[in-house]
C-alpha cells in the first residue's frame, strides 16, 4: 500500500515539476531561449511573496496575486530589454546572459536574505488533506498544486492555438523572418511569451515554497527539475511537459521509496534514461502546441 | 567568410611604421606566410620571465601570497579548459565542475591506494579523461543548449554517486591526510610549484594542441561547423579529444584544489560555481583567445580580493559585467586588445606578411599582385578584422 501512495505522491508532484517547466517550455519552444535562471526566478519569487506576507497583513493568496502580475512584468521588461539584445548576437550569447542572470540574483537573494531558509506560512493548509485510507492521504495543497498545473498548461493551449497573440507566436516560433515579413511585431510577442513564463514560473515558485522551505542557493537545482521535465516529454510539448513532470515526479518518489537517499538520483537517471534511448522525449512535438 | 571585410583606418595607417623595420631583410618583395611577428619574440621572452619569477615566489614572498596565487593558478587552468571546450569546439558546459570533483576525490582515492598525493594529481588528470570517454557518449547526444544543461545534470550525478560512498566520506567529505608527515612551509612551497606547473603545462598544451592539425581543425570548427566538415574535418572526434583534454585538465584543478586546501567536501567540490566561475573568466577575456582566460583571471581574481570584506558583492558584480560583456564586448577583453593590436602572446594562427611598396623599389622587384598567398587556414572569425586591403596588410587568423 505504500507503493500506491509513493505513486500517487509522484503523481501529485510531477504537477508541481509541470507547472514549474511549462515556463521553461514555452520560452523554448518560441524563442529557442532555454532561461537558466529559470529555477532562481522561481526562489526569487518566493522570496518576494515572503517579503509581501512579512510586511504588510496581506495572506499567502494575496501575496500570489501581488508577485505574478509583477513577474509578468519584469519578464516582459526583461526580454526587451536584455534577452532580445542577446537573441540578436547569437544562440549561445543568451544562454550565456541567462547564466550571468541566474549568478546576480542567486547572490543579491544571499547578500539580502541570507542563507536561512524560509518558508511561506499557508496556515493550516499545508498539513490538510483528504484521506482515502489508512496509508493514503491527499494533501490539498498537492491537490490544488495539481489542478493548477492542469488549468495553466489547457490556458497555454488554448492561447496558443485559438488567440490572435497565439497565432503570431506560433509563426514567430516556425519562422522569426516571415512572421515580421507580414506585419507581426515579434519583439512584443516574444516580450508576451517571456511575459507569460515568468508568471507560472512565479506561480510555480510560490507553490513550491508552500510546499517546503527555501532558501537562496535553492534555484539551480529547481532549473535541473524543471528541464528534465521538459526533456523527458519531449521539447516544446506542453502534454509532454505534463507527462515529463509526472515521470520525474514518480522516478524520485519511488525512488525515495526504495532509499530516501535516492531521490534525486533516481530522478537524473530516468533523464539519462530517455536522453540515450529516446531522444525526442516521449511526446516529441512536431511544432510549438 | 571576411575577405570583403575593410581593416579600420586607424588599424592601418597605425601597422604601417611598426611593420617597415622586420620586413629589411633580403627576402626581398615575396610575401611570407608566417606565425610569429617581432612583437611575439618580445612577449615570449616576457612570458619565460613571468614564469621564472612566479617558480622563485616561494623563497621571496609569504605564504599568504603564494596561496593566492595557487588560488590564480587553479582559476587560469579551469578557464583555460573551458576555453578551448567553448571557444573552439563549440561546446558549451555547464558540468565541468563533474571533473573537478572528480579529480579532488580521484587524489584522495588514490592516496587511500598508496599514491603520493602530488603525484596523485596527474594521476587524477589521467582518470578524469578516462571517465569522460562515456560520459561523452551521453552529452553528446545533446546539442547547444541542452549539451549545457545535459552535462549539468551528468555533474549532479556524479555527485550524488561520490556522495553514496562513505569510504569517501559520504555527504560531509573526508580530510586528505596523507600529506600532513610534510613540513608546513615545504608542503605550501611544493603546492605552489606543482599548481604553477599543472598551469604552465595546461597553457603550453593548449597552445601546442591549437598550433597542431588538431588545432586547424577546431578553428575551422569554431568559424563555421558545416564548412568544416565539408573540408573533411572530422567534427566529432575532434570535439571528443577536446572534450577530454578539457576532462583532464579540469580533472587537475580539482587535483589541486584538493592538495592546497587538504579537505574536500562534495556540495563545494562539485558545484556550478566552478562553471560559473570558468565562464565569467573566459566570457570577461575573451572567449576563442588562448589569452582570453589568463586575463580574465586576473581580472576576476583582482574583484574577488578586492570586494573579499563585502560578501558576495563581487558574484553579483561579475556576473554583471560578465552579461554586459556578452552584450556589448562579446570578444572580451583580449578580443578589444587583439582588434586594435599586433600583439599576441599566443600565435597560433598564420599570418602573411607582403611587402610594402617601398621595399619592393628597394628591392627592385616587379610589383607583386597584393592578394598573394592566401593563408592555408580556415576563415577568420568575424570578429578580428583580418583583411586588409593596403599593400603592407597582414591577413591572419586568429
Amino acid at each position: 500500500m505504500t507503493w500506491v501512495n509513493a505513486i500517487v505522491q509522484g503523481i501529485l508532484l510531477g504537477g508541481l515539476y509541470a507547472l514549474f517547466a511549462c515556463g521553461l517550455s514555452l520560452m523554448f519552444g518560441v524563442m529557442r531561449i532555454v532561461n537558466l535562471a529559470h529555477g532562481d526566478l522561481a526562489v526569487l519569487a518566493a522570496f518576494l511573496a515572503y517579503s509581501v506576507m512579512s510586511a504588510t497583513p496581506l495572506g499567502a493568496f494575496w501575496a500570489v496575486v501581488v508577485v505574478v502580475p509583477v513577474f509578468a512584468a519584469f519578464g516582459y521588461g526583461l526580454q526587451r530589454g536584455l534577452f532580445q539584445r542577446s537573441l540578436a548576437i547569437s544562440p549561445l550569447s543568451t544562454l550565456l546572459v541567462t547564466f550571468g542572470l541566474s549568478v546576480v540574483i542567486q547572490n543579491l537573494l544571499l547578500q539580502i536574505y541570507s542563507a536561512d531558509t524560509r518558508a511561506l506560512d499557508i496556515g493550516s493548509l499545508v498539513s490538510e488533506g483528504l484521506r482515502i485510507n489508512a496509508n493514503i492521504s491527499l494533501s490539498y495543497l498537492a491537490l490544488i498544486t495539481f489542478g493548477l498545473a492542469i488549468v495553466v498548461i489547457v490556458a497555454l493551449q488554448v492561447f496558443l492555438s485559438r488567440s490572435r497573440t497565439g497565432r503570431i507566436m506560433r509563426a514567430a516560433s516556425d519562422d522569426q523572418e516571415a512572421a515580421t515579413l507580414v506585419g507581426a511585431d515579434s519583439r512584443h510577442v516574444y516580450a508576451v511569451a517571456t511575459a507569460i513564463a515568468f508568471a507560472t514560473v512565479a506561480l510555480a515558485g510560490l507553490m513550491f515554497a508552500m510546499r517546503s522551505s527555501f532558501d537562496p542557493s535553492m534555484g539551480p537545482s529547481r532549473l535541473i527539475f524543471a528541464f528534465e521535465a521538459v526533456v523527458i516529454g519531449g521539447l516544446g510539448s506542453l502534454w509532454g511537459t505534463l507527462l515529463g513532470g509526472m515521470v520525474l515526479g514518480l522516478a524520485q518518489t519511488l525512488g525515495a521509496q526504495l532509499d530516501p537517499t535516492l531521490l534525486l538520483l533516481s530522478g537524473h537517471i530516468i533523464f539519462l534514461a530517455v536522453l540515450a534511448f529516446r531522444p525526442q522525449g516521449l511526446i516529441p512535438a512536431r511544432r510549438l502546441a | 567568410m571576411t575577405s570583403s571585410m575593410p581593416v579600420p583606418a586607424a588599424r592601418a595607417g597605425s601597422a604601417a611604421p611598426t611593420r617597415l623595420p622586420t620586413q629589411r631583410d633580403g627576402s626581398g618583395g615575396r610575401p611570407r606566410v608566417r606565425r610569429g611577428r617581432r612583437a611575439n619574440l618580445w612577449t615570449t621572452a616576457v612570458l619565460g620571465i613571468v614564469v621564472a619569477v612566479l617558480a622563485y615566489a616561494p623563497f621571496a614572498v609569504y605564504t599568504s601570497i603564494t596561496d593566492d596565487l595557487v588560488t590564480l593558478f587553479i582559476l587560469v587552468t579551469m578557464a583555460s579548459m573551458w576555453n578551448l571546450l567553448a571557444g573552439y569546439a563549440g561546446l558549451v558546459s555547464i558540468g565541468q565542475q563533474a571533473y573537478i570533483g572528480l579529480g579532488a576525490y580521484a587524489v584522495l582515492q588514490f592516496s587511500d591506494w598508496g599514491v603520493q598525493p602530488y603525484v596523485g594529481v596527474i594521476v587524477a588528470a589521467a582518470a578524469c579523461a578516462v571517465i569522460a570517454v562515456p560520459t561523452s557518449l551521453l552529452a553528446f547526444r545533446l546539442r547547444g543548449d541542452y549539451f549545457a544543461v545535459g552535462t549539468w545534470v551528468i555533474a549532479e550525478v556524479y555527485h550524488l554517486l561520490v556522495e553514496r560512498d562513505a569510504s569517501l566520506g559520504g555527504g560531509s567529505g573526508r580530510s586528505l591526510t596523507t600529506l600532513s608527515g610534510i613540513d608546513a612551509s615545504v608542503r605550501e612551497a611544493l603546492t605552489y610549484w606543482i599548481a604553477l606547473g599543472v598551469t604552465v603545462l595546461t597553457v603550453a598544451g593548449c597552445y601546442l594542441l591549437l598550433r597542431s592539425r588538431l588545432g586547424l581543425a577546431l578553428t575551422a570548427i569554431r568559424d563555421d561547423e558545416t564548412a568544416a566538415r565539408s573540408v573533411g574535418v572530422s567534427v566529432s572526434l575532434a570535439k571528443r579529444l577536446v572534450y577530454l583534454v578539457s576532462a583532464a585538465g579540469c580533472g587537475a584543478a580539482g587535483g589541486l584544489l584538493i592538495v592546497s586546501s587538504l579537505n574536500v567536501q562534495p556540495d563545494a567540490i562539485f558545484s556550478v560555481q566552478w562553471s560559473a566561475y570558468m565562464i565569467f573568466i573566459v566570457i570577461i577575456g575573451g572567449l576563442g583567445y588562448m589569452e582570453g582566460p589568463i586575463l580574465g583571471a586576473i581580472v576576476f581574481f583582482a574583484l574577488q580580493q578586492s570586494l573579499s570584506s563585502y560578501g558576495v558583492w563581487y558574484l553579483v558584480l561579475i556576473g554583471a559585467i560578465a552579461m554586459a560583456s556578452v552584450l556589448w564586448l562579446p570578444r572580451g577583453l583580449w578580443g578589444a586588445v587583439a582588434a586594435r593590436t599586433d600583439v599576441r602572446l599566443f600565435p597560433v594562427g598564420y599570418v602573411v606578411h607582403t611587402p610594402t611598396l617601398r621595399q619592393r623599389v628597394a628591392g627592385r622587384i616587379a610589383p607583386a599582385p597584393t592578394p598573394a598567398i592566401a593563408p592555408a587556414t580556415a576563415p577568420d572569425d568575424a570578429g578580428e578584422p583580418g583583411d586588409a586591403s593596403g599593400p603592407d596588410a597582414d591577413r591572419s587568423t586568429a
